[in-house]
């Protein structure tokens, strides 16, 4: 019923794939960086001769051993994510050298404390805000003292010829999403929500840049191919915009009943989509200085106040013609749930746009509530 | 030709069944859902044909909804109750509104907006400020659904602090075994489904009028509650419980009229 290519990976086959590459390359020496949000930095980790591994939890099985310490009513992503890391399940876990992280929300920094018990955990002190010079300084000087700990964690020295090279890898590799993600703007989409959702989350076990960008090229001109041949003239189904949390641990029960209802995913305003890779790390300035203002623009709810997302949101509803808007927040993500307010208030009111907020966690006991909201919702697209 | 058009919405409680012949509602009748949708479904086909409606008739057809939707397998077509409580809602107040659905196992705030649903709010994943509520705690008090109803106008209500039923169930246990009036009790009860509910609809919409739909329409003085706290009329409908079948009826009249003859 979906859309997808005919060597499409599941992201637990691609999950599961990684696991060998991962070895062969510490049996090289490899050093390895776990990694968990948008905020990180990774051309710094490149820049140190390391991979980083996305460990974001998406499944529900780690997390009754997460709720052995956790709170139980706390974000399915931290559970999810320290449950693997604490139950010895994950590989990249175990592989990993050190953990990079960031003080984004309240859950996942002091969720970070207790992941520092069981591996080293460097987290950077990200900004509550943009306001104020002293934001992009302290963020600066954040970015000055992870090259320290890189270094000195990986034995490694990293020249600011080393970063440059890795801003330009990373700004080709963004390209490189930017352009997959276009093919969304295209009516009818060839391209299914679940096949981007899946490929930027499993992207981060390929651990060769240059290759997930000859990936993402492939799939790309692909893609417009099959659009030409199969798609142009054809009438569309409802175009929805995912916004809010991210959406990786939601894939079957959410993302995939959405298009199996019989409405297109054509885009998606949370971190598997633009919101990271819009902007490119300026290589003209200093690197340091060009990170900073970089990652500091992702505009996450954790950040306050958050305007840049409402104009992004604004962008892609006339970019991915959409129709309608879902926002899926994860139980207990307090930022996301306030902001969807907003959010709410901006596609109803001054867009006219329809809107529907699912609150939901990684478990299958909502499955029902969650299609049914999901068919209602697309009744109301297709006029009923 | 003789047109039927059936909506049948099988509910976590109740299924209702209603037919519409294009012009006017020819039949209608509630079935207790039991504990399989399938022989309710089959139930209802039975007591169609003693009617003398075959469903199976190419001029009848059936739209099945509600929670049980899946499970009738001779339906023409499926759609969600949110749909199809807004078109049936909105035809018993001719026209425009907000539908407040209390049902068995959700409740549902709706605004038709031109004849059509513009947007929705369900409760989450929990039986507070359902019909189960009430259920629940009419069965803890040894007295049915009426007569809480009942009990509880003669009352003054006693709070009940927990949003969970687990834990408002033990509540009332425990003011059941202090001694606590009845009525008191029971009056505690309905304002507590009260509150959760105007919590919902006031969290969604502000309307000129709200129509209470669902097995709880049935009882004037919970919509009574209702538009006290909600500061709004609240009307009801004889034929509220059956808001949603109508919805789907109207629907199917709708969506098979419009095919050749037209």
């Amino acid at each position: 019923m979906l859309n997808l290519p005919e060597n499409f990976q599941s992201y637990s086959e691609a999950r599961q794939q990684g696991f060998m590459r991962m070895k062969e390359l510490k049996e090289k020496g490899k050093k390895v960086v776990g990694v968990f949000c948008t905020y990180t930095p990774s051309e710094l980790v490149l820049a140190a001769g390391a991979v980083p591994v996305g460990l974001c939890g998406v499944s529900d099985e780690p997390i009754p051993y997460a709720e052995k310490s956790l709170p139980k009513n706390l974000c399915p992503l931290i559970k999810s994510s320290y449950g693997s890391a604490a139950s010895d399940t994950c590989p990249y876990f175990y592989f990993s050298d050190m953990i990079l992280a960031e003080s984004t929300c309240d859950g996942k920094k002091k969720m970070y404390e207790m992941m520092h018990e069981l591996k080293y955990t460097h987290v950077m002190q990200l900004p509550p805000g943009r306001s104020g010079e002293m934001a992009l300084a302290s963020w600066h000087n954040e970015m000055l003292r992870l090259k320290e700990v890189l270094e000195e964690q990986l034995g490694t020295v990293i020249t600011d010829e080393d970063i440059k090279e890795a801003i330009r890898l990373k700004n080709r590799e963004r390209k490189a999403m930017l352009d997959f993600f276009e093919i969304g703007k295209l009516k009818p989409s060839p391209l299914s929500g679940y096949e981007i959702s899946t490929i930027i989350d499993t992207n981060s076990f390929l651990f060769d840049t240059e290759e997930k960008i000859a990936l993402l090229n492939e799939r790309t001109a692909q893609l417009k191919e099959d659009y030409a041949r199969n798609f142009a003239g054809r009438p569309s189904r409802p175009r929805i915009l995912i916004t809010g949390c991210p959406s990786g641990g939601v894939r079957e029960k959410i993302i995939r009943q959405i298009e199996e209802s019989g409405a297109d995913i054509v885009g998606f305003e949370n971190c598997c989509g633009p919101r990271a890779q819009i902007d490119m790390v300026d290589d003209s300035l200093d690197p340091y200085w060009a990170l900073a203002e970089k990652y500091l623009r992702v505009n996450c709810s954790v950040m306050s106040p958050n305007p840049g997302r409402i104009e992004a949101l604004e962008e892609m509803l006339s970019d991915y013609q959409v129709d309608g808007v879902i926002e899926i927040v994860l139980q207990a993500c307090h930022t996301f749930a306030i902001e969807s307010d907003r959010v709410k208030k901006f596609l109803t009111t001054e867009k006219n746009i329809p809107y529907l907020y699912l609150e939901t966690d990684y478990s299958q006991t909502d499955t029902g509530q969650i299609s049914t909201r999901i068919s209602a919702f697309l009744e109301i697209l297709q006029g009923y | 030709m003789n047109n039927n058009y059936i909506g049948i919405d099988i509910g976590s409680t109740a299924a209702k069944t209603l037919v519409f012949d294009g012009e006017k509602v020819v039949a209608f009748f509630v079935l207790p859902t039991g504990w399989s949708s399938k022989e309710t479904a089959e139930r209802i086909k039975v007591q169609l044909a003693a009617s003398g409606i075959d469903v199976d008739s190419a001029d009848t057809k059936t739209i099945a909804t509600g929670y049980g939707r899946i499970s009738v397998d001779y339906a023409d077509s499926v759609l969600t109750e949110i749909t199809c409580h807004g078109k049936g809602g909105a035809s018993l107040m001719d026209g425009d509104c907000v539908i407040i659905d209390v049902g068995g196992q959700d409740t549902k705030i709706i605004t038709v907006e031109k004849g059509i649903v513009a947007r929705f709010l369900m409760n989450d994943k929990c039986s507070a400020g359902t019909g189960k509520f009430i259920e629940i705690m009419a069965n803890r008090m040894g007295v049915d659904i009426e007569e809480l109803f009942t009990l509880a106008q003669a009352g003054t209500p006693i709070p009940i602090s927990s949003m969970c039923t687990v834990f408002a169930e033990s509540e009332v246990i425990s003011q059941i075994g202090a001694g606590k009036e009845k009525e008191d009790i029971a009056a505690g009860i309905v304002e507590s489904v009260v509150s959760r509910v105007a919590l919902l609809a006031s969290r969604h919409d502000t309307p000129d009028k709200y129509i209470l739909t669902g097995g709880l329409s049935i009882n004037p003085f919970f919509a009574a509650r209702l538009a006290k706290k909600l500061g709004q009329d609240v009307f009801t409908h004889e034929m509220g419980i059956y808001a949603g079948a109508l919805g789907a009826a109207l629907l199917a009249a709708d969506k098979f009229n419009k095919l050749p003859q037209a």
